[in-house]
């Protein structure tokens, strides 16, 4: 509890729902952004939306970035938002990356998602995004 | 406010986690707080675990945490990773060998980046500890990179430090170099099954019976722990229980004691003289030659 560095980073759990195997976007993600001044928490790969919402509530995080290259998120991704609400998490960003459809997209959004990340999103764009949206003032 | 979270003392996780988010930003409202936080702790062991990376820290905490819970125990975990100097981010990766445990409400995991040095890791991990305690968490483990001084600080609060070393470590100079020794109560010489285990397992064991900084202790046990077949793993949870009442003598809790009295004044000093203008006014004068350093914190000392 001292005067200097109170300048406080934000939050993010960036996770792995579902089965497939492949976490190189999610771990290219997860470096930029502790590039960019985030602090991130990475949990692997093959989560159960029960895990991530599990995770981002001890983890008190900001914002919970899923990537998925399944083709299950119309199955999994409104799934984690409704458990991070039942816990009481109603203020915590929820976004994605990956393969997603863009005709999904607008029902990711009606459940919750705040924003998908298609291919070829820079770093620093969706760090931008968090930076702006993610809750800050907490009481 | 000087009550403390609802919710806290029962063990559910949303007061718990904000909680600890207000210990890791310095939340200046808690202050008054504390006084109530440490009286409402009941006594669960801290227990540190530290060692090089990719000594398999986290996959030995989980095949401990399994352990526990089949005894019942509910555990907490507090696992600390540096932050980057420059930007300030951190990259928090121990989830990954514990998610088996992530839906378990009687396991409580939480990562902290080490945010810089003022206010120190140490100091918010301590609390966080604190926090654990008071919600009802027994044991409490900490887990650091063994890689630096503010980690040997954290194993020193710590009741009981785990050492974990790889069969690769193990060889006479390196046990020599490595001042992680030191703390250590108690040594796991993990990855078991490979090949050098037994013999690293025989040099560290001759080489703390000779010599090391604790003339005054019996020299730690050197266990052998496989986490990944969880060979081992029972009896390292045996020899920390074993050590519980060790680190609750009275000489061992004074020892501690001091330890984070010094830690909290020194904190506390930073924290009175640091950030006026005399503080820069100091800098200056430090970065010009004017001023010692030694005779500059004089100066700013009330």
């Amino acid at each position: 509890m001292t005067n200097e560095g109170r300048r406080t980073p934000i939050r993010v759990l960036i996770a792995k729902p579902g089965l497939d195997g492949h976490d190189r976007g999610a771990k290219v993600l997860a470096r930029g952004l502790r590039d960019e001044g985030f602090e991130v928490i990475y949990t692997g790969l093959r989560q159960t939306p029960e895990m991530i919402a599990d995770a981002a509530e001890q983890e008190d995080v900001d914002v919970v970035g899923m990537s998925i290259l399944s083709g299950a998120h119309m199955a999994l991704l409104p799934r984690v938002v409704e458990l991070c609400r039942a816990r009481g998490m109603d203020d915590v960003l929820i976004a994605a990356g990956g393969i997603i459809p863009d005709a999904d997209v607008g029902k990711l959004k009606s459940a919750g998602i705040a924003e998908v990340f298609g291919p070829g999103t820079s770093i620093g764009q969706i760090a931008a995004y968090f930076r702006e949206h993610a809750r800050r003032a907490r009481d | 406010m000087t009550e403390l979270p609802a919710g806290l003392a029962s063990g559910e996780r949303r007061p718990l986690a904000r909680l600890l988010t207000r210990i890791e930003n310095g939340d200046p409202s808690l202050r008054p707080l504390l006084p109530e936080l440490f009286r409402a702790g009941r006594g669960g062991h801290l227990v540190g675990v530290t060692g090089p990376p990719g000594s398999g820290k986290s996959t030995l905490v989980n095949a401990l945490i399994a352990e526990w819970r089949r005894a019942g125990k509910r555990v907490g975990i507090l696992a600390v990773d540096p932050s980057s100097p420059y930007t300030g981010g951190a990259i928090m990766g121990d989830r990954i060998r514990m998610m088996e445990h992530a839906a378990d409400r009687d396991v409580f995991m939480r990562s902290m980046a080490s945010r810089g040095e003022l206010g120190g890791v140490a100091g918010a991990t301590w609390l966080a500890a604190a926090a654990l305690d008071a919600a009802g968490f027994d044991p409490i483990v900490i887990e650091t990179v063994g890689a630096g001084q503010s980690e040997v600080e954290i194993a020193r609060l710590a009741e009981t430090t785990v050492v974990v070393e790889v069969p690769e470590m193990g060889d006479e100079v390196q046990a020599l170099k490595a001042g992680l020794l030191e703390v250590a109560d108690i040594i796991a010489v993990n990855k078991a099954d490979r090949p050098g285990a037994d013999r690293a397992a025989r040099q560290l064991r001759a080489m703390l019976s000779t010599a090391g900084g604790r003339v005054t202790r019996e020299p730690p046990p050197v266990l052998m722990t496989a986490a990944t077949t969880g060979e081992g793993v029972a009896a390292l949870a045996e020899a920390i229980e074993r050590h519980r009442s060790v680190a609750r003598e009275p000489g061992m809790a004074r020892g501690r004691a001091r330890n984070q009295l010094r830690r909290a004044l020194a904190d506390l000093a930073l924290d009175r003289a640091s950030g006026g203008p005399g503080w820069e006014a100091a800098i200056e004068a430090v970065a010009r030659h004017e001023r010692d350093p030694i005779t500059a914190a004089e100066e700013l000392l009330p």
